[in-house]
Order: C-alpha cells, then structure tokens, then sequence
C-alpha cells in the first residue's frame, strides 16, 4: 500500500538538460539528469523553481512526460504571459541547470497493476501525463487496451503526433480539432461533447478506468459528460491546469 | 477566477504533511462528502492558497507561507485519511 511506503524527503535540488525538441512552435520537451532520482510512476509531475537574482521565486508544477525508467522528461507550453514557460522554452539550453522537486502526486497515476480498458481524454498539453501512462502500458508489456480522445486547436497543435500515430495493437487515437482543420480532415471537428464521448469511450459497463487532464473548464465539462453516460465517479481521474 | 484541483498542490502538501497527500481522502466539515485531495478546488494565486470542497465550496484548507513558515488551517476538513487507509 502506498500508506506504507518508505517515506523520502521532498527535497529541491538541481537538474541538468540533457535533451531539448520541439514538440509544436510553442510547446518544448525537455529531458533531464536528476541526480538519485527515485523513480516516478507514469502521470506524477515535479515542481520547477525558478529563483530571480533579487530572490522572488516561481514555482509551477509540470507533469512528467515520460514513463518510469526512462529518462525524465517535462513538455512545457509556452504561455506568453507566463513566469516560468517561457523561460523554460525560450531560454534554457542543453547542460544548463534547473531547480526541481519530485516526484509527487499520487492520485492521477497508473501502473500495469492497475489494468484497464483505459480511456484517456487530452485537452490541449493535458495530454503529456496521458502519454507517459501510454508509455508505461507498452514498457510494461501490458494488455489493457487504450481509447484516448485528444482535443487541440489544430492539428500543428497536436503534441507527440507522430509518436501517437505510431501506436497500434490496443491504442486507438481520436483527435477533435476546435478551430481549423487541414483539408480532407477525417475526424472530429467540434469541441468534445456528449455524443463524441458517446462514440470514443468504452460502454460505462466494462467499467474503464478513465483519465482526463486538461484546463479547468474542459475538465468539468468531459467528467460531467462521462458521469451521465453512466460512469462512475469514481473511476474518472481528473487533473486540471492553468493557464498562468 | 480560475481555479485548478489539489494536483496543483502535490508538491506543497507533500512538503507539510510529509508524505504524498493527493490520493488521500478528505471529508468536508461543512457537507460532509468524502473526496481525494487531489479532486478539491484549488485557488493557487490568491495570498496564499486556498482549497474548497468541490461538493459545496465549503473551505477546507488554506495555507499561507509566512517568514519561510508554512501556515496551515485544516479546519474545514473533518477527517483526513492517507491513502491505502479508507474512512
């Protein structure tokens, strides 16, 4: 039981970028070296701490975006009135150094164990932990079939695209595109609602576990919208992020 | 003013509490619902942080850094389970 587990202390600590890719124009992945990095579980995050020379400090939260025993990675959205982001995407560099702590959270987590069918349900970069939890079900060699439905603005917004495109024997992909659509676009062209959850997720009676991430107001709106199809509360994992 | 959920605040409480606290399980002094830390509705960017019941935006949790001090008032949440136990 996690209750039992042994306890570590949460400590700040620097960590250095090994790798750095852009995901989209304004979304960077970054991976990183944490010295005695414990080992995370897929959809933990860590915080990053951002110190000014006058000593005002920022702290965001980002949720890591590769699965466990793969190199820690962090996909960060550039938001232009941000503190942290666009430093994060527009400043740091391969072997520059970064304060962080982690990992943590436990709620928003799944392992093998855990089983499925899974159904995960992306708004915008609330897809990064969604991934991390793809990652760890092929690493992990698991069976637990996969639906995800992935809501972005247009498809240059789409991040991990081609690595989500790759992905057969028990992951099937949807994308709802919000604003534009390239010609030709096949799937769903409208903001997720009921009748596109309808479609996408598992019957509520093969009991899925269900995890959505995304802003406040999608969140609200998916987990509404899955609980009158019949799903349990329960069984719907919600992780919500700002835009600040 | 938006607000985010308790997987904002993983890495804070886990700083006062001392272990993870997101998949515990809080009861609401005010309604009495039972939910995950992590389910709560958080407000990140008010002096201090504030956490409120998603069943009945009772106030359970604030907690404001004074001096390098963390401050904490619980008293909105009756009852404060770690995860693996069930109330």
């Amino acid at each position: 039981m996690e209750g039992t587990a042994l306890q570590r202390r949460l400590t700040w600590q620097a960590a250095t970028v090994t790798a750095a890719a852009w995901e989209t124009p304004s979304v960077r992945t970054l991976e990183l070296a944490v010295p005695g990095w414990p080992g995370h579980r897929a959809g933990q995050h860590l915080d990053v701490r951002l110190t000014a020379e006058d000593g005002y400090a920022a702290e965001r939260s980002y949720s890591i975006a590769s699965a466990p025993g793969e190199p820690v990675a962090i996909t960060v959205e550039r938001l232009e009135d941000g503190e942290v982001s666009p430093y994060l995407t527009g400043e740091l560099r391969i072997g520059d150094t970064l304060e962080l702590r982690g990992p943590v959270g436990g709620y928003f987590v799944w392992a093998e164990a855990d089983g499925g069918p899974l159904l995960l349900v992306a708004g915008g970069s609330g897809v990064v932990p969604l991934r991390a939890i793809i990652r760890q079900r092929r690493r992990s060699g698991s069976d637990a079939p996969i639906r995800m439905l992935y809501s972005a603005r247009t498809l240059p917004d789409v991040i991990y695209r081609d690595e989500l495109d790759s992905y057969r024997n028990g992951v099937a992909v949807s994308y709802a595109l919000t604003r534009a659509r390239p010609p030709g676009w096949t799937g769903y062209a409208r903001p997720v609602d009921a009748g596109m959850l309808a479609e996408v997720a598992w019957p509520a009676g093969e009991e899925p576990l269900v995890f959505v991430c995304g802003p406040t107001g999608f969140v609200e709106t998916v987990a509404g919208e899955l609980v009158g199809l019949g799903y349990s509360p329960g069984r719907v994992k919600t992780e919500r992020f700002g835009g600040i | 003013m938006e607000t985010l959920d308790g997987n904002a605040i993983a890495g804070l409480l886990y700083e006062i509490f001392g272990e993870e606290m997101t998949a515990a399980t809080a009861i609401c002094e005010s309604c009495g619902s039972a939910a995950s830390v992590a389910d709560s509705v958080v407000y990140l960017r008010l002096p201090g942080v504030v956490v409120r019941c998603r069943n009945c935006a009772g106030l359970q949790m604030v907690i404001t850094r004074v001096h390098g001090l963390n401050c904490v008032d619980l008293s909105g949440i009756a009852v404060l389970e770690p995860p693996g136990n069930t109330p």
